[in-house]
This record gives structure tokens, C-alpha cells and sequence, in this order.
């Protein structure tokens, strides 16, 4: 389902003496359908950038990153918009949404896009939300001054809002307390059994234990860092 | 797909100054595209040059018209223009007071543009002004007030208001947030994108605030001394600029 094959990234930073970054180099690998598959690697290594590159949010120098059958270093923008619509879901650390709107069409969003109906997605983003223990009288609030493991949970609720294929979770249960941190792992464990493919990064050890199939360390990919 | 809008290297001059070269793109139906760059690097030239309230001096801006497919709006006829202008095409102005005629009512002003294409009932038109008054938040009693009653934010409110009420398919947007405060700002921006979701519409939207496009536009262009340096995915421009002016501008955002 996500396959990479001989990527590369570096950052050229043109106002800073033109200096030239390696970050990763010749990355390949590939993840089925139902298997979820941990990024790991020292602090540095390129975890955060490869998952933005997988996501089309970095830009690759070389090399290709398959999504079904789009590779998005190739795509054009509305191509990488409708993977990202309907194939690829993305949970990211921090959440980011148009201030004054309600919590719940912030997490019935991804499935209006997607033509689900209003009604359909309303029941969808409340049954999501009091799964995450979202008290009911913050749902027609905007999330924006919620605290900041509420705004995660938000955030998960609106990532697995739609049944995504390929999905890609940046530390999905950092900042969250032992009873939302089940929720979560129990959601990503029923991902796994409706046949997505999960990239994810869990500095939480026995979060990765227990959802993931195996892992992959970044830092073999990593220029002058690979041991 | 067709593109809604085709353009192929539009050029305009200012005798031996640079308006803006060799632009080209392709917008697709429910895309808004941003074009961003600092004041005098040509992006409001573009925009109106593409929504033919100036003629380029090369190049072709190709529109997919309703009746006749795709047609060259440079070299189509004025009245023609002009017709895309009052059903297809919306305009929206950085000053709303250029966008409405501030002598005439607000329901007046919505109600125009009805009659433009064609409509004459009285009631019908009143009846779509007050609705689309109600969709930009503007309290109904306030149908027969003249817009210099209004606040700037209500203004830029009642000015999309009288564009979009023909169901146009795309928008030209001039910093439609530029002059507003914050507050006001942030719902103008959650009204438009609920407009366009909603509606399917097109948009391009010049700005030079980072944080609008972000919000707003799938795709982003960049430019600069009448270039467009980088173009792309919005979140891919803003997150990883390529080229050394987009890093500067992305770099020089100051963090609130």
C-alpha cells in the first residue's frame, strides 16, 4: 500500500550560506495492507521528515513514494489533494484548524470531503468523540483553547474519522493519560483489522510492542549517522 | 478533466517595467489556488489580468465556459467579457467600496447583480438578498441600509455577498482579509471556505498573508519581481520552500 523506493531528502537553506543538508538517503521500504509498521531512531534522525515526505509535505530530491498507485514525488498537486481526501490520513502532534469552528465539524470534516452526509458524519464525530472521553458540552466549541491532550484526542478523532487505507501517526498517544491511550491503541488495532496500512511513531515502548508489526530504524538512512 | 481555467504565459508590461511575465497555470474545478509574494512583485497585475480588467500584453487566459467550452477571454469580445464577468466570474476588491455602490441598499446591492442576468420579480430578488445576507451573518433588518452604514468587515461581508449570489464558479479574490481586524478576519475565513466547499467553487486569492492561504488554498504560487519563482502543494511551499525567496518569505512570519 505505501511504498518507498530509493528516496532522498536534503535541505538546501539559500539565506543561510547556502548550506547543504542531508537528511536521508536512499530510503526504501514498503508497507502492506493491515500492518503497521514503527519509524524509529535517535532524536535527529529523520523520523518526522520521512513521515512529512510519505504525506507529500516534503518535497523528495529523488527517488519515488507510492501511495496505491500515485507517486506523489512525481503528482500534481490536486493528485496528492485527492490521495490525501480519500487514501491517506495523517495524525499529526499538533492540530491545526480555522479558528471559531465547532469541535464536531472539525472531526465530521475529512467525511464531508469525502461525500458522506451531514447526518452520517454528525453520528460519526460524536460517537468518535465520547469514545476519546470529549465531555459533551465541548463539542459545539471551537477546539482551539482546549487543553493540550483534548486538542490530541481531537485531532485523533478527526484522523480516523474516515476509514483512510494507508494512515501515518505522528506519536498518537504522547500527552495522553492511560484510559484515552487504550482508546487510541484500540483504534489503531481496528484500523489494522479493516486493512490499513499504518506508518507510525510511538516513543511510547509499549504502545510500539503492542501495535506494530515491526520497525524500521531511520538512522541506517541517515547520512553519518548510520552505525 | 478540463481545466476550469487555462492560462499560458501571460505577460504585461508598464512600458520598460515588468508587470508580469510568462505566467502559466492550470486551475481545476473546486481548486483555489493562492498567489502570494511582496507588494509590487506583480500579483495583483495577474489577477487582473486574468479576470480581464486589463489586457496583457502576451498570452492566453483560456476559461471553460458554460455554453462554448473552452474560450480565450483575452481575445473574446467585450460584451462577451463582460457577460462572464456578471455570471460565471466573480470579483472580489481589497476594498469592498470598490466591489459595491455605497449609494445603494445592501439588499440593493445583492439584488443588482440578480437583475444583471436576467431576474424581475421583486420578490424573488429580495427574498435571495435577505438569504444571502443571512449566509454572510448580516442581520435581515439591515436589508435597506446603505452599505456606508456598515462596519469595513460587514462591507467585505455585503461584497461577497453580491458576487456569489449568481452561483458564479470562480472567484478572483484581491486580499479579501487585508484591512480587517483579526476577529473579523478569522470569520470571513471560515465563511469562505464553508462557501466554497459548499458551492464547489474555484477561487484565486491574492494575499500576502501566509496564514490566509494556508487555511484557504489547496495550492500556492510564489512570486516575485513579476516571476513566479515556486508553485505547488500549499502546506509543501510554506513547509519546505525550494527556492530562496519562498524561504525568506516562510522564514520572516513572525510567530504570535
Amino acid at each position: 500500500m505505501i511504498d518507498l523506493n530509493n528516496v532522498s531528502k536534503t535541505f538546501t537553506l539559500h539565506n543561510q550560506g547556502s548550506a547543504v543538508i542531508e537528511v536521508l538517503n536512499d530510503v526504501s521500504l514498503s508497507v502492506a495492507a493491515g500492518e503497521c509498521v514503527a519509524l524509529t531512531g535517535a532524536s535527529g534522525a529523520g523520523k518526522s521528515t520521512l513521515m512529512r515526505m510519505i504525506y507529500g509535505n516534503y518535497m523528495a530530491q529523488a527517488g519515488e513514494i507510492r501511495i496505491g498507485d500515485v507517486d506523489l514525488v512525481q503528482a500534481e498537486p490536486r493528485e496528492i489533494i485527492a490521495v490525501r481526501r480519500e487514501v491517506l490520513g495523517y495524525v499529526s502532534q499538533f492540530l491545526r484548524v480555522v479558528p471559531r469552528v465547532q469541535t464536531l465539524d472539525v472531526v465530521a470534516e475529512p467525511m464531508r470531503a469525502v461525500g458522506v452526509s451531514a447526518d452520517a458524519a454528525q453520528a460519526r464525530a460524536q460517537a468518535l468523540l465520547s469514545q476519546l472521553n470529549i465531555p459533551e458540552r465541548l463539542w459545539t466549541l471551537s477546539p482551539t483553547t482546549f487543553s493540550g491532550g483534548e486538542q490530541q484526542r481531537v485531532n485523533i478523532a478527526r484522523g480516523f474519522a474516515h476509514a483512510y487505507p494507508a494512515m501515518l501517526l505522528d506519536e498518537p498517544t504522547a500527552s495522553l493519560d492511560a484510559t484515552n491511550r487504550e482508546v487510541v491503541l484500540t483504534l489503531i488495532e481496528e484500523a489494522k483489522a479493516r486493512g490499513a496500512a499504518i506508518i507510525g511513531i510511538f516513543h511510547d515502548e509499549a504502545a510500539r510492542a503492542r501495535v506494530c508489526d515491526r520497525e524500521i530504524d531511520v538512522s541506517r538512512f541517515t547520512p553519518g549517522m548510520a552505525a | 478533466m478540463t481545466p476550469l481555467l487555462s492560462v499560458q504565459g501571460i505577460t504585461k508590461r508598464y512600458g520598460h517595467h515588468i508587470g508580469c511575465a510568462d505566467v502559466s497555470f492550470d486551475l481545476y474545478p473546486g481548486e483555489v489556488m493562492g498567489i502570494v509574494g511582496e507588494s509590487g512583485s506583480g500579483k495583483s497585475t495577474l489577477l487582473n489580468c486574468l479576470a480581464g480588467h486589463m489586457t496583457p500584453d502576451a498570452g492566453q487566459v483560456v476559461f471553460d465556459t458554460r455554453a462554448d467550452g473552452p474560450r480565450d477571454t483575452v481575445t473574446m469580445s467585450e460584451p462577451a467579457r463582460r457577460m462572464l464577468g456578471r455570471t460565471d466570474w466573480a470579483f472580489v476588491h481589497q476594498n469592498a467600496r470598490d466591489g459595491l455602490r455605497m449609494g445603494v441598499s445592501a439588499g440593493g446591492n445583492v439584488g443588482e447583480r440578480l437583475m444583471a442576468v436576467g431576474a424581475r420579480n421583486y420578490g424573488d430578488i429580495r427574498a435571495q438578498a435577505t438569504d444571502w445576507l443571512g449566509r454572510v451573518e448580516i442581520d435581515a433588518t439591515r436589508v435597506d441600509d446603505r452599505p456606508t452604514t456598515f462596519s469595513g468587515g460587514m462591507q467585505q461581508r455585503l461584497q461577497i455577498a453580491r458576487n456569489l449570489v449568481t452561483g458564479p464558479r470562480l472567484v478572483f479574490m484581491d486580499e479579501p482579509t487585508g484591512g480587517l481586524d483579526v476577529s473579523v478576519q478569522a470569520r470571513l475565513l471560515d465563511l469562505l471556505r464553508g462557501l466554497v466547499r459548499d458551492m464547489g467553487l474555484s477561487a484565486i486569492i491574492v494575499t500576502h498573508d501566509l496564514a490566509v492561504v494556508r487555511l484557504l488554498a489547496d495550492r500556492l504560487m510564489v512570486m516575485k519581481s513579476g516571476h513566479v519563482v515556486e508553485a505547488g502543494l500549499t502546506d509543501q511551499v510554506l513547509d519546505d520552500p525550494q527556492h530562496a525567496y519562498s524561504q525568506l518569505l516562510v522564514s520572516s512570519v513572525l510567530q504570535v
